[in-house]
């Protein structure tokens, strides 16, 4: 089982350290200040949770590796990040419409997650509810500022989700190992998410004048490590330090 | 093409320990709502404030220099309002 | 308020009597258009500093090399921000807008400190910029926190509270650095070495040779010298370098018991002028950067004015 919950924590931990870095990419090239400091703090949360999982994953290895081995010592097909979380960051349209698909499912997933029968993914959990909260809560309005607002911020999220849709069903995926982690207690049933995310994501949209993707395609691997090219890109430059000069302190 | 920027809020941050709201700064937003959220992200990054308040500049009304000597002067001359007008006995010292 | 020369000078007197009396000066009050002049260039250049500051560090932000430091330069390039918001809401007392003081920026009217121009290029540059430049700065800033206009004065009291984890971090990487591998500790040389001068540039020209520098002293908008500070930065830093087991680059660097200060050589004021001239690796990707980010954040803030207009109105529709 310790086997199992590892796999599952480095996913998540993987999940949040990919989207914390490609938000991470926002400073100094936001649309201005205030959200500049806005984006660095939603960035912030995530490494910082990122760094929770990755440090639970070291103590259930046991085995002297560190957070930082995690992340910088594996290559692309190790990572288990799912694939909506690595792509580019985009415009801030992109940005908007992957933060608040992602912030609405973190919201009722980490909900879950507080009751696990792990006591110390039900701590991570409890803590990032309080962070997803308050993400939502910014994204949601970028939705409807950007959807109601001018024709060009309208077209370029309208756009945005039509590019990213088909990324969404891999947040409701459950692999065997989810299957066996969900028998035990421990797990989140992803797919019993996916009718109150696919209400309240479509209510908004509603609400921002959008419309729902009428989606025909969907893309999934990171569980398995098959990921985007995006990803190799993202490592290369994260990891460059721990690669070019092996082994050392920083 | 003028680029107008957003209004402009003043901030007052209440700490856990304090009584007062305090001026800390002001920031840029569309409306009250947004305006808070960003306080929160610029002014309570180090946990110094348990109550925000935001407030559009424009409807802040100060008093002027000018009229500083009709509103204020007068109240220089009332030394009996402070307590230490007072001159207590060294036993009933306490108040 | 009159207007006859008696009645000017009259309140330029009362002015400059409040400023001898080490009182603060508000927003509301009578100043010398000079004085607000005066301030709207010094607070606007330092906020843009800030500003421009969080380019060449965040210019490492996707290649920290632990997440403890990836964290740390985030939270680091963030605060930079943060200060440019606090030092642009002191502006903005005086009568200027954010727009107005962002078109000077990119205009070329304002400037901002030119030890920006100065490119990034290894991780120890990120532990140089934190020891040298934010040192620099916080000598100078602790200074500040005493000069005569109020919001100026409480905004330098909020930064130099956040400044001095600005300065270990950074520290804490040469530290680390230096106690490495070979490579490592060249780095950490190397990064000193290009980092050392320009950060003695930034306390500025000798004061006799600075236009602002009288006038600025006269209403403790400055309270202390270039010289005086620059002096101030060598003595606290010489032994942190020693510490660190690290050579700064001057031959003429040496303790001087009668002074009880270290004499250092004489800066190369001729690159100084270069790289102000524009001629610095980065003076043209620094503003390209900040501006190409502006204008792309242009629909966005198109968008949130309009939304905002339509949610007016559709309360408006309502109550009708």
């Amino acid at each position: 089982m310790t086997d199992d919950l590892k796999e599952y924590v480095i996913g998540l931990a993987d999940d949040a350290l990919t989207l914390g870095h490609r938000l991470s990419e926002w400073s100094s090239n936001a649309p201005f200040l205030e959200e500049d400091l806005a984006l660095s703090n939603v960035a912030l949360d995530f490494i910082g949770r990122a760094r929770m999982f990755y440090q639970l994953a070291a103590e259930l290895a046991d085995d002297g590796s560190t957070e930082d081995d995690y992340a910088f010592l594996r290559d692309c097909r190790e990572y288990r990040n799912l694939l909506i979380y690595e792509l580019p960051r985009g415009d801030f349209a992109m940005t908007c419409a992957r933060q608040f698909l992602i912030d609405q499912f973190n919201v009722l997933f980490l909900e879950r997650l507080c009751e696990s029968a792990e006591a110390r993914l039900a701590a991570i959990a409890a803590k990032s509810l309080k962070e997803s909260r308050y993400h939502l809560r910014r994204s949601r309005e970028w939705m409807l500022r950007l959807g109601d607002g001018t024709d060009e911020s309208h077209a370029r999220l309208q756009q945005s989700l039509e590019q990213i849709w088909g990324y969404t069903p891999e947040m409701f995926a459950m692999g065997a190992l989810e299957q066996r982690l969900l028998q035990a207690g421990v797990a989140v049933d992803r797919a019993a998410l996916r009718a109150p995310w696919s209400s309240a994501v479509e209510s908004v949209l509603s609400e921002a004048t959008l419309s729902v993707p009428a989606c025909d395609w969907e893309v999934s691997g990171g569980r398995e490590g098959l990921h985007t090219e995006h990803l190799g890109f993202m490592l290369a430059e994260m990891q460059f330090l721990q690669r070019a000069y092996p082994g050392q302190q920083w | 093409m003028s680029d107008q920027l957003m209004p402009l809020f003043e901030v007052f941050v209440r700490s856990r320990r304090g009584l007062d709201h305090k001026h800390v700064g002001s920031l840029h937003a569309e409306n009250h709502e947004q305006a808070l959220e960003y306080a929160r992200d610029t002014y309570t990054r180090r946990s110094e404030g348990v109550s925000l308040w935001v407030v559009k500049s424009s409807d802040i009304v100060s008093s002027q220099e000018e009229d500083s000597a009709s509103f204020y002067d007068p109240m220089d001359d009332k030394p009996y309002r402070h307590a230490t007008h007072y001159e207590l006995p060294a036993e009933v010292n306490n108040m | 308020m009159s207007d006859t020369l008696i009645g000017n000078e009259h309140v330029q007197a009362r002015f400059q009597e409040r400023i001898d009396a080490e009182q603060r000066i508000e927003p509301k009050d009578w100043m010398p258009e000079a004085y607000r002049r005066n301030l709207i260039r010094q607070i606007s250049q330092h906020a843009h500093s800030e500003v421009i500051g969080m380019q060449p560090e965040g210019n490492w932000l996707t290649r920290a090399p632990t997440l403890r430091r990836k964290a740390v330069l985030l939270a680091k390039v963030q605060d930079e921000g943060g200060h440019g918001l606090y030092l642009y809401s002191a502006a903005e007392t005086l009568g200027i807008t954010r727009e107005e003081l962002v078109e000077a920026l990119h205009g070329g009217r304002a400037k901002y400190a030119s030890i920006f121009n100065y490119p990034s290029l290894t991780w120890a540059d990120i532990g140089a910029i934190g020891w040298l430049v934010d040192g620099a700065a916080i000598v100078n800033q602790i200074s500040l926190q005493r000069t005569s206009y109020g919001p100026y004065s409480r905004a330098m009291i909020r930064i130099c509270k956040e400044e001095s984890f600005h300065q270990r971090q950074g520290y804490e990487i040469i530290l680390t650095l230096a106690k490495g591998s070979d490579e490592q500790k060249q780095m950490a040389q190397d990064a000193l070495n290009r980092w050392w001068w320009p950060s003695l540039m930034m306390f500025g020209p000798h004061d006799a040779e600075s236009a602002h520098s009288a006038q600025s002293m006269k209403w403790k908008i400055k309270r202390q010298s270039n010289d005086d500070l620059r002096q101030k930065f060598v003595d606290q830093t010489v032994p942190q370098a020693e510490f660190a087991g690290l050579r700064i680059p001057d031959a003429d660097l040496r303790w001087n018991e009668e002074r009880g200060h270290y004499d250092f050589g004489e800066i190369d004021w001729d690159e100084f002028q270069r790289v102000i001239a524009g001629n610095g690796i980065c003076n043209r990707e620094r503003l390209a950067h900040h501006k190409k980010a502006h204008d792309e954040g242009e629909w966005v803030r198109e968008a949130m004015r309009a939304h905002e207009a339509k949610k007016r109105a559709r309360k408006a529709r309502d109550a009708a």
